[in-house]
């Protein structure tokens, strides 16, 4: 099976994270970038459909060349190559036009399947997978906390804040996973010697046949006209105890539904 | 850690480095209070660690290890020593484990080295008797020939992994009184006759498995027999000289993630309107207990130089076993000191370390067999 896992290098969700003040877009250069965390648990599960079926994983990351280093990062893991969209004109593209981006690099790549992070920690729009499947004319399986494959068959178990729901499809189709779905491996320091000579081919815009007037901050679909910090925690509310303290918990706790 | 700098030999050394304080950091550190304090042996914890390709470090690419210098391999067991020393000493016990066959085994024995050094394998050492630890070459556990077999029979002691080790390096007798008379047998756990006892009850280390082994006419194949007769006592030093830096660089990280605990701790306690950080009495300790930290960490990795360069290491491994150990139970009692009455409670992980770092006086030759082979040097 030829599988090919969407990898996105997003600010590490554990750090302080900014949007820039000129153009209000991620601010990448001053943040400590990682792989989006959900993404790590897709190239996992592909990995161990690999283990069973064979075929071959390809990682797929459209970004600026530093994320170059999560790309090699990814292969440590156990990939076999990668393929890096990487043009200037794509800063400030929307999930619209990212979609189109990766759609046109799937064209060249020819995969059975497409897994990835059921959404990245630094937009949580969760649209791209169906964008994605909806330009292939595959059937997207997302939100999965389970996939099993039999033949071309795929089946997944969807989550939902109630429970799963069974949804199949055949392949070539686009699925997207949640962390529940397994446990990613750590890489192995051979794993990591041998991500440094794994092919990774670069692509621009170009070489997709997509113009850049379709892409960036000038194609974008959608703008974030201006943003302002998180406001500073507020005191919160405070209780005294006057014999019906244990009677005013109870009460926030019912009111904020926490109970 | 301070943000100390390592001169590592090679640009894959700090890769190394960074996987092994990755796996430190989010699968040691969540667990280790934990597992502590039930007693229980970290058996996955140590799975992932081989997966990783860290339970094989300093032997040949070509057995199935990474073809690191003891140099960059100490400086693993002292990143994971910061973060749980029974896996740090895992590691360290293990890579010890496999040296007798790399070292001594003829090709059908090192047939067997990509699966001790893949990481699925525990290993164990067999040394110590319930009689003798210190005076090793008057063990009396006996092998006979027997047809294609040797029977073992016999009791050994303190042995790390003991229920655990999928294999074990017996040191038996084979001849004569003395060291001569001893040769190393690698035997299979599963063998029949081969009798892990129950834990015995530590001070601290409570994760690291340690009891007797009873051989009860255990019979291990006559071609697990590793050199030749009447080498065992000598591989069994040899590989001693190694095993020591391994415990001096577990003293090394055991001190240092007392010292971070310390001044961590520290830097947010106040008394009499500051912080204890500003009192100099205290700060000079932490201080002191720094810089006896870089000397050992430089001792252990001056004596892995001379051990990589091929050159003779074993006084300098025995300074550095003797040093950071000695260091290790200064460092983490004074952390104790400082931290005051919360030092001494189990809500902080100071009181385990100060017990941690009594055994490693023991261990590997205590810290007066150290001495006394410095002093043979003299």
């Amino acid at each position: 099976m030829n599988i090919v896992v969407l990898v996105k290098q997003v600010p590490d969700s554990g750090a302080e994270r900014n949007l820039r003040t000129d153009d209000n877009t991620v601010d990448r250069g001053s943040a400590s970038n990682v792989i989006n965390e959900m993404d790590e648990y897709a190239i996992e599960e592909a990995l161990r459909i690999q283990e069973a079926h064979g075929g071959e994983v390809t990682i797929l990351t459209m970004g600026p060349s530093g994320a170059a280093e999560s790309i090699r990062k990814a292969l440590s893991m156990g990939p076999d190559k990668a393929v890096h969209v990487v043009d200037d004109a794509l800063h400030g593209s929307c999930a619209l036009a990212t979609s189109k981006v990766l759609a046109a690099a799937l064209g060249t790549l020819n995969a059975d399947l497409v897994l990835c992070g059921a959404e990245s920690t630094d937009g949580r729009v969760q649209v791209l997978p169906h964008m994605l499947a909806e330009r292939l004319g595959v059937a997207a399986l997302t939100g999965a906390r389970k996939l099993t494959i039999d033949g071309s068959a795929l089946t997944i178990e969807r989550q939902t804040d109630e429970g799963y729901e069974v949804v199949t499809a055949q392949t070539p189709a686009v699925v997207s996973v949640w962390d529940t779905i397994n446990e990613p491996r750590y890489p192995s320091f051979k794993g990591i010697m041998a991500a440094k000579k794994k092919p990774v081919q670069a692509l621009s815009l170009g070489d997709l046949g997509v113009a850049p007037s379709e892409v960036g901050l000038d194609g974008a679909s959608s703008a974030v006209v201006e943003h302002s910090k998180r406001p500073p925690r507020s005191g919160g509310q405070k209780v005294t105890d006057e014999g019906e303290g244990g009677v005013k918990l109870v009460e926030f706790l019912a009111t904020e539904k926490f109970v | 850690m301070g943000g100390m700098e390592r001169l590592l030999p090679t640009d894959e050394a700090y890769e190394l480095l960074g996987l092994a304080t990755e796996i430190a950091d989010g699968e040691l550190a969540p667990r280790a209070a934990d597992f502590e304090a039930r007693g229980e042996f970290p058996r996955e914890v140590v799975r992932t660690l081989g997966r990783a390709g860290l339970l094989g470090l300093p032997y040949p690419e070509e057995h199935g290890g990474a073809a690191q210098p003891y140099e960059v391999y100490l400086q693993v067991i002292e990143v994971l020593a910061s973060r749980w020393l029974a896996a740090a000493e895992a590691v360290s016990v293990h890579t010890l484990s496999c040296y007798p066959v790399y070292a001594h085994g003829g090709e059908q024995l090192r047939k067997l080295l990509p699966d001790m050094l893949g990481g699925e394998l525990l290993g164990a050492y067999c040394l110590s008797e319930p009689q003798g630890g210190s005076d090793a070459a008057a063990l009396t556990t006996r092998a006979t020939r027997d047809g294609d077999s040797f029977v073992v029979t016999g009791t050994k002691a303190w042995i790390t992994h003991a229920g655990q080790a999928d294999f074990y390096n017996v040191f038996c007798r084979t001849g004569g009184p003395g060291p001569r008379g001893i040769s190393c047998l690698l035997a299979d756990a599963a063998t029949p006759g081969i009798l892990p006892q129950a834990a015995e009850k530590t001070m601290g280390l409570r994760s690291s498995p340690v009891a007797q082994i009873v051989f009860d006419e255990a019979r291990v194949p006559a071609d697990r027999l590793v050199g030749d007769l009447g080498d065992g006592f000598r591989i069994a030093m040899e590989a001693l000289d190694s095993g020591r830096l391994g415990i001096a660089a577990c003293a090394v990280g055991l001190a240092q993630a007392a010292l971070d605990y310390a001044v961590g701790y520290a830097r947010e306690r106040s008394q009499f309107g500051k912080s204890i950080l500003d009192f100099q009495g205290l700060r000079f300790m932490l201080a002191d207990a720094a810089t006896g930290i870089s000397a050992a960490r430089a001792l252990t990795l001056a004596a892995a130089r001379l051990r990589d360069a091929g050159r003779p290491y074993s006084a300098e491994a025995a300074k550095a076993k003797l040093f950071a150990t000695d260091m290790a139970m200064k460092v983490t009692t004074d952390a104790v000191q400082v931290m005051g009455g919360y030092g001494y409670v189990q809500d902080h992980p100071v009181e385990r370390y100060m017990r941690e770092a009594k055994v490693l006086q023991i261990v590997e030759g205590t810290n007066q067999i150290q001495r006394l082979v410095i002093s043979r040097h003299l």
